[in-house]
């Protein structure tokens, strides 16, 4: 499977995207913000860091980079999408995903491991992960909050919308595990399609037991299974 | 010729820098403070005589898209 990571001035988990995919046995590319074209991608990662320097709001200039044009297509077009940390801000901005990412609760950068629990198997980012696993994925952001107004919340409540939240270690959805005061310690979501995602944490960070976690894997290993499906599908 | 766009966030919205610049202001002994907001303002520079009615609806435009996060933010546009 091929995946192309996006590259806008100032990513800087690109690399690490590239390298988890690789590292699971598959593609992976990076394609510059300016391109227009997004290649032969199976898959697409909107990666992390700190594009355009977060200035006026994170990934807010980004969203409006030449190759969102084409991510917009792929996406309308039913294509998979996964944005992570600044890659989600990019998508709220976009408006591929509902809501948005505001600064920290407490105003701090966060930059440590949590627990996530995941709130549904119903997706192609969710369905590998085994029932009932606590993931435990690295965080680094200073705006991670996630903010949605009632009647948004409400909507990806009833869709089942929300894929991963903050919880402690046995799997309990405390305050004390939020770290950044995200609405119903939500962490992830995906929009009503099911084709797009985004969290704040980093699974391409936590891959490989070396670096402490491997919990991640499972995200791509639902992508994975998910475009294995549809290839199958194709082909029947 | 210029264009004032003042940014507040939505009040729905967490606000901790203002509670936090709020705690600062009681701490140094103001009194009467029932809240502190902090918003964005920015200043667009304008080829003089350009028209304003097309201005402005260009630029309500850039706020609504660009300049502002109608999810979480309000704005007031100016255009003198």
């Amino acid at each position: 499977m091929n995946f192309s990571v996006l590259q806008f001035p100032a990513s800087n988990c690109d690399q690490d995207a590239v390298h988890a995919v690789r590292l699971l046995g598959h593609s992976a590319r990076l394609v510059w913000h300016k391109d227009a074209s997004l290649g032969d991608a199976d898959c697409i990662i909107v990666p992390g860091g700190f594009s355009y320097g977060d200035y006026l709001r994170c990934g807010a200039i980004a969203r409006f980079s030449p190759v969102m044009q084409a991510v917009k297509q792929f996406a309308d077009n039913g294509g998979l999408v996964l944005g992570v940390c600044n890659g989600f801000q990019v998508l709220t901005e976009a408006g591929l995903l509902p809501g948005a990412l505001i600064r920290n609760r407490d105003l701090q950068f966060h930059c440590e491991n949590i627990f996530l629990k995941t709130a549904t198997n119903d997706s192609p980012f969710t369905s590998q992960i085994p029932a009932g696993k606590i993931l435990r994925v690295p965080i680094a952001h200073g705006e991670g909050c996630y903010f949605a107004d009632a009647e948004t919340l409400a909507k990806l409540k009833a869709n089942n919308q929300i894929l991963w939240q903050y919880c402690d270690a046995a799997g309990n959805l405390t305050d004390s595990a939020n770290p950044n005061g995200a609405l119903q310690n939500i962490a992830g979501i995906c929009n009503e399609k099911r084709n797009v995602a985004g969290l704040m944490p980093h699974p391409e960070r936590a891959c490989e037991p070396l670096l402490g976690s491997d919990d991640g894997k499972w995200i791509f290993e639902s992508i994975f299974a998910a475009l294995k499906s549809k290839t199958v599908a194709q082909a029947a | 010729m210029k264009a004032k766009i003042i940014i507040t966030p939505k009040k729905a919205v967490l606000d901790p820098q203002g509670k936090t610049v709020q705690t600062a202001l009681e701490h140094m002994g103001y009194t009467g403070v029932t809240g502190v907001h902090i918003g964005k303002y920015i200043e667009i520079d304008l080829v003089p005589g350009t028209d304003k009615v097309a201005a402005t609806k260009a630029l309500n435009d850039a706020a609504h898209k660009l300049l502002s996060n109608p999810v979480i933010e309000d704005y007031k546009l100016e255009v003198e």
